[in-house]
């Protein structure tokens, strides 16, 4: 590939609520299985980068453990490998990432020290798969400075939280408005950036001179007229998990056939972290309708259009319905939980009850003493 | 200098021919286990938690499967910079080539394998056990006794003493005679098949066994090692051990899995077994389907009704099918409206609509009732069965079956079809 990779992992967000109290946005458990930022990794890894750095700040933790090895990505080689760059104190440094343009500069090495001719940029915080080639191959047929991969959203869509463009009929972006308050348009940027490696350091470079930080509203937003600016529109399923609701959806999509095929049985897969987990456990009591249910999962209750994550403990005459369990969750006997999300290491007592509906999803964070007998 | 206390020897090469159709193309210890494993990892996870980090895995039926799944041996934890696991298969020498005739033989052909960790004991084992075994305890008793061969070995209930090969033991555990299979076992102390050899003493006693045709450890080289006044001492191992070299006691295994508290479990932090397993996708269980008393792999879509099973990765189970105390492995696809009752279907393989099995009278195999003797109906790997066929009892079935081979759609307890090779 002539491209490195970058993920931007670094942001917090407070529309994760109390979700976000303990890991990054990019580290949250997507569909059973992954996390978010799998999704991006694997759609590198499949447009065969080699090299990828992870500028991580917010809750790094989270993240550095998702990320313990690159083997689960296929980058641990010696032609390329995956960086994990978290803000560092250095002679002539002593800020945090104050923006996403800064925490490129701060790593500015990582792009001088590449061969590579173009740099792909993406958030850690989307579920989609994308061959990265084809934007890059759309960006040097546009011959342009920088390319935006982005979505049209449904018009019932509120988009207030992106930032939203329009574009010519050739593609190229004319205006581009970072979450206004009044939408001027639906179709919105996906924060997938491709750009020369060379362009992208000299307005990086330009900008931490001028004391800006941000990459869109200092180099995209600033640049839009001076440079040749284009959108590569995605029409496959793309979703941004950075509010409590479309995470919460999204995790609700992959109960569709169509959804989980698009991801798990079409070319190429996603890669996730392998934990070695014994397979679901379903015990006399069992039902489990319409959900998804991960590895070392035990279930002896009643389970409904539900996500469990792994090694969920559900116990007897539990009723679930319409919720997230996120990893590593016991549920006491007789509980009843309908529209919520549980989180991760959570231990819910017996015959507790927590009701959440579905335009409010109740977030249940319960740090219980966990007793095991055996 | 490259120097390892003790290093493995793991015995894989075996067909284990009483498995059946499920064995034609794949050698035992690859045989699929428990909806996610394989039965090798679990010596492969023992001797990672037990701390032996160079295990040398014997191979030469059927090896594919078994090297593609160990690899360089990532998923245990033994990719190493000095020792790991190291796949040995037979190899040609400049006189006296041959293939491993037997499971001393074996072990002496790759005695330079061995000598360049310059280990003070090895461990033998086999690929065709489950269970859960700290081998450091056990060197550490072999120590202790200063012993020469140390055989780990499990009471059994007297009356099954017969089936397996005996040790007869002083006060001090040291073992005194052996029994192989005897009629009138007069101990009740069952040898595992799992051995820890000073490897200087092992050393000399696979030289001095080297002419001997299909040489042994059981039949050979440990009554070399008796008679000559070795220092041999019986291992006393009392938790789930369980061979899993026959259809029954295979099946047996599976289901002792999903029960509510296995003897046996996997749920335990401790000890925890290890595989090789990509990441897989969650599974899916639609409005329609019933799962009780079961357990299933990752990446599985059901849509009909799973009973008392273990189900692997990746199956597929279709809308009305039921599926009863059976045991599927993985990329299995199980079509609309089939009822399997008390079946084993191995990997890949696609189950029409409307199949029925398990039904009927019990009849004796007319393929092989040493290896088919129980009410199971076994389906080999990659096997086909066509669209609303109904399959007796005790039956074995492998490769592309076609509706003309079940004459009136039907195929009666006992019977089999074996195609593509004809290997049974």
């Amino acid at each position: 590939m002539r491209a490195v990779g970058i993920v931007l992992a670094g942001g917090n967000n407070k529309k994760m609520k109390e979700l976000s109290y303990k890991r990054a946005v990019s580290a949250m458990p997507i569909a059973g299985s992954y996390r978010s930022i799998d999704f991006t990794l694997s759609n590198m890894t499949n447009s065969h980068i080699q090299r990828v750095a992870v500028l991580t700040q917010y809750n790094s933790r989270s993240l550095n453990e998702h990320l313990s090895s690159s083997k689960w990505w296929n980058f641990g080689r010696k032609q390329g490998g995956m960086f994990v760059f978290t803000p560092t104190i250095t002679a002539d440094n002593s800020n945090w990432y104050r923006g996403t343009a800064d925490a490129l500069f701060q790593n500015l090495n990582f792009l001088k020290n590449s061969h590579e001719p173009y740099v792909i940029i993406a958030a850690g915080e989307g579920v989609y798969k994308l061959d990265y080639n084809k934007v890059l191959e759309y960006h040097i047929e546009k011959k342009a400075d920088i390319t935006i991969v982005t979505k049209q959203m449904d018009e019932s869509e509120d988009v207030s939280r992106f930032g939203q463009v329009q574009t010519d009929e050739d593609g190229r972006i004319t205006s581009f408005d970072e979450k206004p308050m009044v939408a001027s348009s639906h179709t919105i940027s996906c924060g997938i950036y491709v750009v020369r490696r060379r362009q992208l350091i000299e307005l990086i470079e330009r900008c931490a001179q001028e004391d800006r930080f941000d990459f869109v509203k200092d180099i995209l937003i600033r640049y839009l007229h001076l440079k040749r600016i284009y959108s590569y529109p995605i029409t496959t399923y793309w979703s941004n998990i950075s509010s409590v609701e479309s995470y919460f959806r999204t995790n609700m999509d992959f109960l569709k056939p169509e959804v989980r095929n698009f991801f798990f049985k079409e070319y190429p897969d996603i890669y996730s972290k392998v934990e070695d987990l014994p397979p679901a456990k379903y015990n006399p009591g069992a039902q489990v309708r319409n959900s998804l249910v991960s590895s070392g999962s035990i279930i002896n209750g009643v389970v409904e259009n539900s996500v469990l994550f792994k090694k969920a403990y559900i116990g007897n005459g539990c009723v679930i319905r319409n919720s997230i369990i996120l990893n590593d969750v016991y549920i006491g006997d007789n509980s009843h939980i309908e529209n919520c999300i549980v989180e991760s290491r959570d231990t819910i007592w017996t015959n507790s009850t927590y009701i959440g509906s579905p335009d409010d999803i109740k977030i249940v964070l319960e740090k219980n003493d966990r007793f095991m007998f055996n | 200098m490259i120097k390892k206390e003790m290093i493995a020897m793991l015995l894989a090469g075996g067909q284990g021919s009483r498995l059946g159709v499920l064995t034609s193309k794949v050698a035992k210890p690859a045989v699929a286990f428990g909806g996610k494993y394989r039965i090798i990892d679990f010596p492969l996870s023992n001797c990672i938690n037990a701390g032996i980090d160079t295990v040398g895995v014997l191979t030469q039926y059927q090896p594919l499967r078994l090297n593609t799944h160990i690899g360089i041996g990532i998923p245990w934890d033994l990719d190493r910079n000095i020792g790991g696991v190291t796949i040995l298969p037979p190899y040609e020498k400049s006189t006296n080539s041959e293939w491993y005739t037997g499971t001393a033989n074996a072990i002496y052909q790759n005695i330079d394998y061995i000598d360049s960790f310059n280990p003070d004991y090895v461990l033998i084992l086999s690929g065709d056990h489950i269970y859960k075994m700290d081998y450091e305890v056990m060197l550490e008793y072999h120590k202790s006794n200063n012993a020469d061969l140390t055989i780990a070995a499990m009471p059994v209930p007297i009356e099954e003493a017969s089936r397996f090969g005996v040790v007869i033991t002083d006060e001090t555990n040291r073992i005194t005679e052996f029994e192989e299979k005897p009629a009138h076992p007069r101990s009740n102390l069952a040898s595992m098949g799992i051995y820890i050899f000073t490897w200087s003493v092992l050393r000399d006693a696979l030289k001095a066994n080297k002419d001997q045709p299909s040489c042994d450890f059981g039949k050979h080289v440990i009554p070399y090692c008796h008679e000559r006044g070795n220092r041999i001492f019986a291992y006393e191992y009392n938790g789930y051990w369980k061979d899993v070299g026959t259809l029954g006691s295979y099946w047996e295994a599976n289901m002792e899995l999903i029960d509510i508290i296995p003897v046996f479990n996997l749920y335990e932090e401790f000890w925890k077994i290890y595989t090789k397993s990509d990441a897989l996708p969650p599974q899916y269980v639609s409005a329609e389907s019933k799962i009780e008393r079961s357990i299933l792999g990752e990446g599985c879509e059901i849509y009909g009704e799973v009973f008392n099973s273990v189900i692997g990765a990746n199956v597929v189970i279709e809308e009305g099918a039921v599926v009863r105390d059976s045991i599927i492995m993985q990329g299995t696809v199980v079509g609309k409206g089939s009822q399997l009752y008390k079946t084993i279907i191995a990997e890949n393989c696609r189950i029409g609509e409307g199949v029925v099995t398990g039904v009927g009278e019990y009849a004796e195999s007319k393929l092989d009732p040493k290896v088919y003797a129980f009410d199971l109906v076994t389906i080999g790997e990659n096997s086909v069965i066509p669209d609303h066929v109904t399959i007796g009892k005790n039956v074995a079935i492998s490769g592309e079956t076609e509706s003309a081979d079940y004459p009136g759609g039907n195929l009666a307890s006992g019977e089999y079809i074996v195609k593509a090779g004809g290997e049974k």
